[in-house]
């Protein structure tokens, strides 16, 4: 009764977020810009989820997750409107052209993500790093060339399938399901790769086979979280994928703390709104990025694992019995397939 | 034929930009084993400096030439100042995060970068807006054989070429330079041997910042025009010449940055986008053959 319980306040929770928001809107609160930062908000939440799981819990240095990004939000634009036609689409029909163009997204950038993975994550610590980052780059150079779809001035006439709701539902079902692979056999051994690598290989966990995996998974997400912003934006440009984008997610990351759900949460939420808040006060607009670099630097001078490092809120959390019940050593019999990996 | 050797002199140009840039670089992960990313906007800082320098000067320039004196004296004072800032960033945003993760410092550097770049566009008297480079070097132009050659060009690669001589010399001769090699080496053992590791670790800071001054003053002789975000790519390009060379190691920061200058020019006469994203699939290829850089030694984890 309890367990459920657990599970279902935070559903209860997020229905209740999403009707005060709307009712903040619709008294006049919040205004179409305020929900549109909040959207933004959540498509980062989502970036920062996706690169959690490779910097926080495999422990692999991906500075070039914009890439991944561009890949999706191109991906999915060019379904919905090069494909599908855009606004021409029949009203009926544009959910499901608008779901096809996420998981189009999802799959390219997938897809990518396997392909350079396979061969870069052998390729240990800050050297992957860099790969990441040349990945992301060779990406944007990529897309200026492609006439079709707009080469360097871009992509227009997106339809904005994106609302609130449909932020808010993917933000909750990238939890979920990061909260799933973490806890789960796969995402054991990513967290063992991440603590000691040598050890999780002496203990025979495969480590390049899980680095792809969790790679490609989180290169998935970055595809469908791209796929989102294209579809609130209604216009991509390949730009807007740079080396700046791929720095801010790393940097709402570990403010937010790696290794935490919640920090990423947090940190993509705080960080988002914080530059747009500070708009607020007029004369400080030329001051509102030094104000936002000091606020990091300082994050990371008095709180160097961020906000909530290692520290996870209860219902993204499975607790350790429950854990080890479901585990192979407190069962009577292992079947042998089991052993292996 | 003169058209190649001509990309080449341009090459030559370009790349002793993006060498001196990555020497700073290659040095500050070798001694202190992190990525700088606020790196780039050192030059950024040394550029603007000499904007400032020699309009502040601009009373002893003669039909908006300044005498050789002159500019030394303009190159030496933004190298120094910008050397100067370089150890007080060390000092104030690194210091404290030597032991932490290496993430957690590069973290940083990415919220010191930003701070450099934003902190001189909301100050009222520099701004975002570009402005035009004065003329410090004579730009007299002649031909030999078919190739156009500026005065500027001379200089630039003669003078980038003695910093690099120095530096080697400085770093392979004298006592300090042996220190730093030693704090390379191993950092505690260093210490337990009676370096002091903070004063190496300014003096590698001073030393990269000067030099990326100079190449921002080379940067904008060539391509006169200076904004607060000039550092950003420029920075990321000689970083990843630094790693194409074998981060760590001067001489293959030297090289890596020859490399990119001139392969960045040849991919360019083919196409602009070409150009840009030329040096990244060569990052890549080296990489995957010899994972290390050209000059780097590949370290193996021990248990």
């Amino acid at each position: 009764m309890k367990s459920i319980i657990r599970k279902i306040l935070p559903l209860i929770g997020v229905v209740a977020l999403y009707y005060l928001i709307m009712y903040l809107k619709s008294i006049k609160v919040m205004n179409p810009y305020h929900i549109q930062v909040l959207m933004f908000a959540g498509v980062n939440i989502i970036m920062t989820i996706s690169l959690n799981i490779v910097n926080g819990f495999t422990g692999q240095f991906c500075i070039g997750h914009a890439g991944f990004m561009s890949l999706g939000a191109y991906g999915a634009s060019i379904v919905t409107t090069l494909i599908f036609g855009g606004f021409s689409v029949a009203p009926n029909l544009r959910i499901p052209v608008f779901l096809l163009g996420l998981l189009a997204g999802g799959l390219v950038a997938g897809a990518v993500g396997l392909l350079i993975g396979i061969p870069t994550l052998k390729l240990k610590g800050d050297y992957l790093a860099i790969v990441t980052l040349a990945f992301g780059e060779i990406v944007r150079a990529t897309l200026r060339l492609i006439e079709p779809i707009g080469a360097a001035r871009g992509m227009i006439g997106i339809p904005p399938y994106t609302n609130f709701a449909w932020v808010l539902f993917f933000v909750v079902l990238t939890l979920i399901v990061a909260r799933n692979f973490i806890y789960s056999k796969h995402g054991r051994a990513c967290i063992a790769i991440r603590d000691n690598e040598i050890a999780a290989d002496a203990m025979g966990i495969n480590t390049t086979k899980y680095k792809i995996i969790s790679f490609v998974f989180a290169a998935f997400i970055a595809g469908v979280a791209g796929g989102l912003y294209a579809h609130v934006m209604s216009f991509i440009q390949p730009d807007t994928f740079s080396f700046v984008k791929s720095s801010d997610l790393l940097v709402y990351l570990y403010a937010g703390g790696t290794g935490s759900l919640t920090g990423s949460v947090l940190g993509g939420l705080l960080l988002t709104v914080l530059p747009e808040a500070l708009r607020a006060f007029g004369n400080l607009v030329n001051w509102r990025i030094v104000i936002y670099a000091v606020t990091l630097v300082i994050i990371m001078l008095y709180r160097p694992l961020g906000l909530c490092g290692g520290k996870e809120l209860p219902f993204l959390k499975i607790n350790r019995k429950s854990l080890y019940e479901k585990s192979i050593f407190s069962r009577k019999t292992i079947h042998p397939s089991e052993i292996s990996n | 034929m003169s058209t190649l050797m001509q990309f080449l002199v341009y090459g030559l140009q370009l790349g002793s930009v993006y060498a001196l840039l990555a020497i700073g670089y290659t040095m500050v992960y070798g001694i202190v084993g992190m990525i700088n990313f606020a790196h780039g906007d050192f030059l950024m800082i040394g550029a603007l400096s000499t904007f400032f320098l020699s309009q502040a000067f601009s009373s002893f320039a003669v039909n908006g030439t300044y005498s050789g004196l002159i500019v030394a004296l303009i190159i030496f004072v933004a190298m120094v100042g910008t050397g100067l800032i370089g150890v007080s960033v060390e000092a104030i945003a690194y210091k404290p995060l030597r032991n932490r993760p290496k993430m957690s410092a590069l973290i940083t550097a990415v919220g010191v970068s930003m701070f450099l770049e934003n902190f001189p566009r909301a100050l009222p008297f520099i701004g975002p807006s570009p402005r035009s480079f004065p003329m410090l070097f004579p730009a007299k132009r002649f031909q030999i054989q078919g190739v156009m050659i500026s005065t500027t060009q001379i200089i630039m690669i003669v003078l980038s070429l003695v910093f690099m001589f120095i530096l080697y010399n400085v770093v392979n001769r004298t006592k300090i330079g042996r220190q730093m090699r030693a704090c390379s080496m191993d950092k505690d053992a260093a210490q337990l041997m009676g370096i002091n590791i903070n004063r190496v670790i300014s003096i590698t800071f001073f030393v990269g910042a000067a030099l990326a001054a100079a190449s921002g003053i080379f940067y904008a002789s060539i391509y006169p025009q200076v904004d607060v975000y000039m550092g950003g790519w420029l920075g990321t390009k000689s970083f990843i010449a630094a790693v194409i060379g074998g981060i760590g190691d001067i001489r293959g920061a030297m090289l890596g940055g020859f490399i990119m200058g001139i392969t960045e020019i040849l991919a360019t006469s083919v196409n602009s986008n070409l150009g840009y994203a030329i040096g990244f699939v060569i990052l890549i290829l080296i990489l995957l053959f010899k994972p290390a850089g050209i000059m780097g030694k590949l370290t193996i984890d021990k248990v």
